[in-house]
């Protein structure tokens, strides 16, 4: 089974967002940028289906230069090969337009599923999977948190508001990866060392036969007006006295104060 | 403008979430203008469209059809591009549920068409709407505005905009939705409901959530009882779920559900970043933990420092005694 990986570079979950004073942009000069954690759980089963079913494994990535460490990554758990897909007419592009790149990649690269993640932290558009799937006309299961095949079909997991949706789709398929479908591992030694020797490979605008007008930000859908952060939280009351009237006194307070109840 | 809103349906009943869409898709119409429409999709749901006219529709696309039995992204995603088409709408507004989600690529893929996902407020300017959306989990906020002329849509995050009284015809029009058989080619074939009935956290208004601080499986039915005198939810922190103690549905954060309740109650948990960036948009929260230096505290509306262990058992009394009371 050949498999091709969407993984994204993303500032860790740690990053204490700050905005850029003329409110658009932030400035995250201080992130710790990493792969994506739920494209772990993509490299993950990616790797697992190779192990137990042969072909390869591809990651991919759009980003710029920086983001061959998120390729390097996948390589270090054991993705045979990446392409940096990468260009100045990607820049300020929408989930659409990295749809539109990753989808051109993936027409070059014989697949028989793609994993993604379920969504990409940050962001937090939780699009882009689908989106390609849509544009390769292959099916697509989201927030997938359990993976088998019955033939040429795969049967999977998702979560559901209250519940488990367990959907049928025919492969080709595009997966998107929820926590729960494996536990990633952790790149060995000889896994790392390995990853420094594979090649990166790197497609830009003409490789992938696009137009820049669909891919970039004349391409996207919405204008930023203004990034801001949350509004401070009112000061709090910490309750004081024997731990029976504190809870008596923070229920009358959740009634008549706060309305809550 | 003129709005579609996707109405999502379960076993022939409207979520409340869509009830809320079609709401913010009648005041966009009235704002800018425009009109409203909704679109449903399933069998045996046309009497749907009676409640979606009292909620603000001018007309309601229905698409009753067997082959829209079961959910499918393929069939559900090719009839409502096909809804957006015949009303020539300029935006489609979507719930962020697992449903919503899940569609609203599909249609957008297809129609070439800007996304925004979870917006949790929208204002109009000068005849454009505004939308904002929380990025980072929470941590900010973005401010946007479609590109003028160019059709786009957006999913609303369920539980924060109101429901309006505000009826219109309903009128039903039977849709075109041209799928057939050969189009479906991933379909929902079982639904397998969590045991035990209680609330999904994402569409809870109250959640009592626990963390490290529960100490171990064994000890989450006292959560379960305050939630369940609450008429509200259980959640987690991560370190509670990594543990094995609930699953990985009930963990609130960045890697988890981010949620906006009326009321969130953090046990045991400390208030890691991750954490935060989850919930403190929560209309109140209260927080119960042992350290008074807890990060939790931070964002607290109102604070307990003391044993979980005391302190939860003694509040289910209390909401039980008051609801006794009525
Ligand atoms: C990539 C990544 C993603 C993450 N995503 C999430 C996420 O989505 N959600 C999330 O929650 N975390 C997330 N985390 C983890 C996060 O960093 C913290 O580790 C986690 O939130 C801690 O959980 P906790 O507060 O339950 O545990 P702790 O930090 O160990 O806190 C336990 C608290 O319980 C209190 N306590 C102990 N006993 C009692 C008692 N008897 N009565 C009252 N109080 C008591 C203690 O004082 C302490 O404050 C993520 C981490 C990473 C690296
Ligand atoms: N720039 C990117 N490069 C590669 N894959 C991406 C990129 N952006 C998003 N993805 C993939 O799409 C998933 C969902 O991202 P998003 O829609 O941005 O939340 C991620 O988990 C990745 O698998």
């Amino acid at each position: 089974m050949n498999v091709l990986v969407c993984v994204k570079h993303v500032p860790d979950t740690e990053t204490r967002v700050k905005v850029k004073p003329d409110g658009m942009g932030l400035d995250l000069a201080e992130a710790n940028w990493v792969i994506n954690p739920y494209d772990e759980f993509a490299v993950e089963e990616g790797i697992r289906l190779k192990e137990k079913l042969g072909g390869e494994v591809t990651a991919l990535t759009v980003g710029d230069e920086e983001a061959t460490k998120t390729l390097r990554q996948a390589l270090a758990m054991g993705a045979d090969k990446a392409v940096l897909l990468t260009d100045a007419a990607f820049q300020g592009g929408d989930a659409l337009g990295i749809a539109r790149v990753l989808a051109a990649a993936a027409r070059k690269i014989p697949f028989d599923l793609i994993l993604c993640g379920k969504h990409a932290v940050g962001e937090d558009n939780q699009q882009v999977g689908t989106l390609v799937a849509q544009l390769l006309d292959v099916p697509c299961v989201t927030v997938v948190t359990g993976l088998e095949f019955d033939g040429q079909a795969a049967i999977c997991k998702r979560e559901i508001e209250g519940g488990t949706e367990v959907v049928k789709a025919s492969l080709p398929a595009l997966i998107t990866c929820q926590k729960g479908l494996n536990e990633p591992r952790y790149p060995s030694l000889k896994g790392i060392m390995a990853a420094k020797k594979k090649e990166v490979l790197k497609w830009g605008l003409a490789d992938l036969g696009l137009e820049a007008s669909t891919v970039g930000a004349t391409g996207a859908g919405f204008q930023l007006r203004k990034l801001e952060l949350p509004p401070p939280r009112p000061e709090g009351k910490v309750l004081a006295g024997e731990i029976p009237d504190q809870v008596k006194e923070l229920v009358r307070l959740l009634r008549e104060e706060a309305k809550a109840l | 403008m003129k709005i579609l809103v996707f109405a999502e349906q379960r076993d022939g009943k409207l979520k409340k979430a869509s009830l809320e869409a079609m709401s913010v898709g009648r005041e966009l119409a009235d704002a800018t203008g425009g009109e409203a429409a909704a679109v449903v999709v399933g069998q045996g749901i046309s009497g749907l469209a009676a409640e979606l006219g009292k909620v603000g529709a001018d007309k309601v696309f229905v698409g009753d059809d067997a082959l829209f039995a079961a959910y499918s992204n393929d069939a559900f995603g090719l009839a409502v591009g096909k809804a957006a088409q015949a009303y020539g709408a300029d935006c489609i507004l979507f719930s962020a549920t697992a449903m919503g989600k899940d569609l609203a690529p599909k249609v957008t893929a297809r129609l070439g068409m800007g996304l925004l996902s979870d917006v949790t407020a929208y204002s109009v300017e000068g005849g454009s709407p505004l939308f904002r959306r929380p990025i980072y989990a929470g941590k900010a906020f973005a401010t946007l505005t479609p590109v003028p002329g160019k059709p786009f849509a957006v999913t609303l995050r369920p539980n924060v905009f109101p429901v309006a009284d505000k009826a219109k015809a309903g009128e039903v029009v039977p849709l075109d939705h041209g799928v057939t058989p050969g189009d479906i080619k991933s379909v929902v074939q079982q639904i397998l409901t969590a045991q035990g009935g209680l609330l999904d956290v994402a569409e809870a208004n109250i959640i009592v959530s626990g963390g490290r601080g529960m100490k171990g499986p064994e000890n989450f039915p006292i959560l379960e009882a305050l939630a369940k005198a609450l008429g509200g939810a259980v959640g987690a922190s991560r370190a509670a779920v990594d543990s094995g103690w609930i699953g990985h549905e009930h963990q609130v954060g960045q890697t988890g559900k981010v949620v906006s309740p009326g009321l969130y109650i953090a046990c045991g948990i400390s208030g890691a970043i991750q954490h935060l960036a989850g919930m403190s948009s929560s209309k109140v929260i209260v927080a119960v933990n042992k350290d008074p230096e807890a990060p939790i505290f931070k964002v607290a509306t109102y604070g307990i420092v003391g044993d979980l262990f005391e302190v939860v058992p003694l509040m289910t009394k209390a909401v039980e005694e008051l609801k006794a009371k009525g």
